[in-house]
């Protein structure tokens, strides 16, 4: 054999080698992590299972039904009115907003219309119910990201609105308020005033939040650029409310809906960011914030007098049929399918939650990214678990 | 600590760990559902404020809490990481269940996924009773809690019968 070809090959073998050490020496190990079930960063017990490789996010997996309760099949042995008590509680945060879909849904089966009054103190406790949720999200998602003060000044400014809720319903947290064919009770006196006293408060807390979290530069270095949605994929997920808007697209069931609230009768406009990303969520639900209170505010100076109560009879029984009505909640499309057979309770009741659809991205966005900016990511689409698993 | 849970500590040396324990139980939040607001309202809100009764809410893990709120609803498929979070918890240790998912099942009595109470896997220590309870309630049963801790013999500490919030 040749002398000099064998020294070639040689060197040829030990360069090969070599690199082959070294690409054994980088190669790191996948590692599966769980976050959750009980997680500090997750709003409750979602679990998701992510593979990492080194920081990277080489796939992730939603675990879904810790906090399943079976609404839909309690639905089925509650009566009308007694339906409302239960799903309160599907997205606990903006409670009167889960009453409102199902109570319009029987209402149209049973082809009653609540009077205007009525649509009015609804239309005002469903964006009081939103800002006390969002207002919860404006904090949380800086505590998550390392910034503690935002969630103390979120929960001083929220008991705020808890109090309005209560002082009209009885109810801080579940009101069970709304009724088929109107609303339970009227306003009590000087509500009106102590609420517009709250909505200033609250826009203070919005342009404290936009100095303290939105022009923090950590925060915008954290969130910008970081989970972009681009509108095609956010529609073929599902994504509605806040998370869609953020993505560009303008899309807003109170405006474009006609279900049986006001909106349309008042002065407000739709936000959207073109970015998709976590600061664009953000931004988005803190520019809601204000329209809601600027809706509210409305509400407050326009409100017509007369009847809470359209005339429904003592005991309720839909007639037969199907309905599906559907609203925009603060976390995004709520809607309700009931079946009817014409008893006391309904036949069958779908629920289509928002936070179901919203959480339903994560594998898609959360592949590649990196271990940090799955918080972030995760704290910024904004899901609550009882309105994941119901 | 061994020979407190034996008894066999004199008196005052007893009662000076009592008012310890008593004035600085860490508390894990084991939020699981709409309770965890209102418990969130309590430990992280400025208008309730837990810290002033010497309960600090911020153990990273089980392992280094004296005590557990369980706020809300147990499911089955939650169920044994309720339990297996208790069991990392050192002894001597304690649980509020807050709210009536966690006491009974509350509202999902006839649910097929729920679990009708908590107790019915790990020992309870306090019922706050409400869906859900206020702040205050909780504040009061953690109140309730210092104050048996304060009185508290270590013999006997499993023959009590639990508090109940009223």
């Amino acid at each position: 054999m040749n002398t000099e070809a064998s020294a070639q090959q040689l060197s040829y073998i030990e360069n090969q080698a070599s690199d082959a050490r070294v690409n054994i020496e980088l190669e790191t190990e996948g590692m599966t992590l769980n976050l959750g079930p009980q997680h500090p960063a997750t709003h409750g017990t979602l679990r998701i299972i992510v593979r990492l490789d080194g920081e990277q996010v080489v796939s992730a997996e939603p675990v879904m039904g810790y906090m399943h309760r079976g609404y839909e099949k309690l639905t089925e042995v509650r009566t009308y009115p007694q339906v409302t008590t239960l799903v309160n509680r599907i997205d606990w945060l903006g409670s009167f907003a889960n009453e409102v879909p199902f109570i319009l849904a029987a209402e149209r089966l049973m082809e009653v219309e609540a009077p205007a009054r009525a649509q009015w103190i609804r239309t005002a406790l469903f964006e009081l119910s939103r800002i006390a949720n969002v207002v919860l999200f404006l904090g949380d998602m800086a505590v998550q990201l390392g910034a503690t003060t935002p969630v103390f000044y979120a929960f001083r400014d929220r008991e705020f609105v808890l109090n309005q809720i209560e002082s009209v319903t009885g109810g801080r947290f579940h009101p069970n308020f709304d009724r088929i064919g109107g609303v339970k009770d009227d306003l009590p006196k000087g509500w009106i005033q102590e609420t517009k006293d709250v909505l200033v408060r609250i826009n203070s807390f919005c342009e404290e939040m936009e100095d303290l979290v939105v022009g923090n530069e950590i925060f915008q270095t954290r969130t910008r650029g970081i989970g972009i949605i681009p509108a095609d994929t956010g529609l073929a997920y599902g994504l509605s409310g806040a998370n869609i808007r953020s993505s560009g697209v303008d899309w807003d069931l109170r405006r474009d809906g006609g279900v049986g609230l006001i909106h349309d009768q008042l002065d407000w406009k739709v936000w959207t960011h073109p970015d998709g990303d976590s600061f664009a969520r953000y931004w988005v639900r803190l520019q809601e914030v204000r329209e809601s209170c600027k809706m509210v505010g409305q509400i407050l100076d326009g409100i017509p007098s007369g009847p809470i109560m359209a005339k429904v009879p003592r005991i309720i029984k839909v007639p037969p049929g199907e309905a599906y009505v559907e609203t925009e909640n603060p976390l995004g499309i709520m809607g309700y399918y009931i079946i009817s057979k014409g008893d006391l309770v309904p036949y069958r009741v779908k629920i289509r939650s928002a936070s179901f659809n919203n959480v339903s991205i994560t594998p898609w966005v959360l592949k590649g990214v990196y271990v940090p900016d799955v918080i972030s990511i995760l704290a910024s689409l904004y899901f609550i678990l009882g309105d994941i698993d119901r | 600590m061994g020979l407190v849970e034996n008894g066999k500590l004199p008196g005052p040396l007893t009662t000076l760990l009592n008012i310890s324990r008593k004035y600085s139980l860490w508390v894990y939040q084991w939020g699981l559902a709409c309770c965890a607001i209102e418990m969130g309202a309590a430990f992280a809100s400025p208008r309730y404020d837990v810290m002033r009764l010497g309960v600090i809410p911020f153990p990273a893990s089980p392992r280094q809490a004296d005590l557990v709120v369980i706020s809300g609803t147990v499911t089955d498929k939650m169920a044994p990481a309720v339990r297996r979070l208790y069991e990392q918890m050192p002894e001597p240790k304690y649980v509020i269940s807050m709210g009536s998912c966690a006491n009974c099942g509350g509202p999902y009595w006839d649910s097929y996924s729920v679990t009708k109470g908590v107790d019915q896997i790990i020992p309870v220590d306090v019922y706050v009773p409400g869906c859900p309870p206020r702040p205050e309630a909780l504040l009061e049963g953690i109140v309730l809690l210092q104050e048996r801790i304060a009185s508290e013999d270590m013999t006997d500490r499993w023959n009590r019968d639990p508090i109940v919030v009223t």
